[in-house]
């Protein structure tokens, strides 16, 4: 079972992986983009860290639920408002639970992905944070009888569908207006994605 | 990089502030980092707000005051905004008419302002809004984004707010708003790149030799990549789509705005501005009104764009209407 505190330490390694990575999405976001992902989802997840420290110890939902406000608020972007719907709704499906099973686990990982399509429009292919979220999901859902190896296979999972959509022509978001000129770069989005879920792997095989 | 900064992360709220000091006649800044008018909210009239990244100004806080916006919320640079700042300016601006925001066409603003738009709704408010997508360097199709927003953005602003300031509800306001995206289209270009302040590096590398044609206004790649050429060719080469759109025909009136990027000089733009109205006048096209000068630009960036608006008598008579903001003054 994993509990509040394991995902607050899912959290603050994410936090500090992405603070690791900002120059390399900023830079893959420069060759495609606006070149702002790298800051910007530091920006957030600097305020997470903030925010961690002043949550009472209690359930799950909350937890992620605040994260997800949190990001909103702070990150602007396209990242602020997909982010944070997926923690938002992350937090919606754990509800009160302290406890968290690898069912609930990947179930409340469905409802986040399923809000980032909401929110965004984009659908596989679009060369976007979906591609690495959608297999990693799919791991998650597939191995509920075996967590750690679940965990491991959603974090290889969504760097093969980071890679993956490489060398496509991105159809959503900014690098869209490329065309052609996208095909062959690494998405920048799909490449934070695929560090959330080695943050997922790595603070819960820690624990 | 070499900036006229004291830091990255202070550069926006320090402008904001510089803006509030300057400015105090016409606007007011107000947390969480918005620009209201300052006699916003004016009962009965609807008000109009818009906002996206920073690194554009003057837009669009320089396009707050009378017979324009009634708010504008800046994002970090080229950043979109948050919610709490749309939210924040709706509430500021609704002087019980409703609120139009207006948003251009880039992935990141339209999720931010669809949030705020939803939660503004829930807390009462009447808003309506409209995407501006008018440059003709990007395919639009349903396998992109769509156009981004640009040049037309100022146009918009300018007819709109004249239309709210007048009297006008929402529906015709936004009405008004859609006529104008229908009409204007827009395409630029880059000679040399931006440096975003938190990155500390030029966004894309290109050489003393090289253009990019159909840049956006954020550094991002345009359409290709070549040997530079004469101002007159360039002015060529970003016309010509414009003028296949269909939209423009002989005998039309329209507004040509010639818009420099942050880096141009005013004395580029005017020549480039001689040749826009060279090959009009030689379609049989009529610049009615014209506007020359550097209002949507991507911070440092030298390279300029180019919008056409097909005129009618309600689109000029709200151009013509007085206008009293920081960076946009006539009439009054």
């Amino acid at each position: 079972m994993i509990s509040t505190g394991d995902f607050s330490r899912f959290l603050e390694t994410f936090a500090a992986r992405i603070h690791d990575a900002k120059e390399e999405l900023t830079q893959l976001d420069s060759a495609i983009g606006d070149a702002d992902h790298g800051i910007n989802m530091d920006r957030g997840m600097t305020a997470i860290m903030e925010l961690l420290p002043g949550l009472p110890d209690g359930d799950a939902g909350t937890l992620f639920k605040q994260t997800g406000m949190k990001l909103i608020s702070t990150v602007g972007g396209a990242s602020g408002p997909l982010y944070g719907t997926f923690f938002l709704r992350l937090g919606t499906a754990f509800g009160t639970a302290t406890e968290i099973g690898p069912t609930e686990l990947a179930a409340g990982f469905r409802a986040g992905l399923e809000g980032v399509i909401a929110r965004g429009k984009a659908g596989l292919d679009d060369k976007t944070m979906v591609d690495a979220m959608v297999p990693a999901v799919a791991a998650l859902e597939a191995g509920v009888g075996d967590l750690p190896a679940a965990l491991d296979a959603a974090a290889i999972a969504a760097a093969e569908g980071r890679d993956r959509v490489t060398p496509f022509v991105a159809r959503k978001g900014r690098a869209s207006y490329l065309g052609e000129r996208s095909a062959g770069h690494q998405d920048p989005g799909a490449t934070s994605t695929t560090i959330l879920f080695e943050s997922l792997r790595d603070a819960l095989r820690a624990g | 990089m070499k900036k006229l900064i004291n830091t990255p992360e202070r550069e926006v709220d320090e402008a904001l502030a510089g803006m509030a000091a300057a400015h105090p006649d016409l606007i007011r800044v107000e947390e969480p980092n918005i620009i209201v008018r300052k006699d916003a909210p004016r009962p009965g009239k609807v008000g109009v707000i818009s906002g996206g990244g920073s690194g554009h100004e003057p837009m669009h806080g320089g396009f707050v005051g009378l017979g324009m916006l009634d708010a504008a919320c800046p994002g970090a640079v080229f950043t979109s905004p948050v919610p709490d700042q749309m939210l924040a300016a709706t509430k500021a601006v609704n002087g019980g008419a409703g609120v139009l925001h207006i948003v251009k066409n880039y992935t990141g603003d339209i999720m931010n302002f669809e949030i705020a738009a939803e939660l503004a709704q829930a807390e009462g408010i009447e808003v309506a809004s409209v995407v501006i997508a008018d440059d003709v360097a990007v395919k639009d199709s349903l396998y992109t984004a769509g156009r981004r927003g640009v040049g037309g953005t100022v146009l918009a602003e300018k007819i709109v707010g004249a239309a709210a300031e007048a009297g006008a509800d929402l529906k015709t306001v936004t009405a008004l708003c859609q006529k104008v995206q229908d009409n204007v289209r827009s395409m630029g270009m880059a000679l040399t790149s931006c440096t975003v302040p938190a990155a500390g590096k030029p966004t894309f590398d290109i050489s003393d030799t090289e253009m990019e044609i159909g840049v956006g206004i954020h550094g991002e790649p345009g359409r290709r990549r070549e040997a530079l050429r004469p101002a007159d060719e360039i002015v060529e080469m970003l016309v010509t789509p414009i003028l296949e759109e269909g939209i423009f025909a002989s005998g039309d009136r329209v507004l040509a705005f010639v818009n420099g990027m942050g880096g141009t000089p005013l004395i580029e733009l005017y020549v480039a501005y001689r040749k826009v109205n060279e090959i009009l006048t030689g379609r049989g096209i009529t610049i009615a009104r014209n506007l020359v000068g550097s209002y949507i630009t991507s911070l440092e960036m030298a390279g300029l764009s180019i919008t056409l608006l097909k005129l009618d008598d309600e689109l000029l008579r709200f151009w013509d209407a007085p206008v009293k903001t920081p960076a946009l003054r006539w009439g009054v």
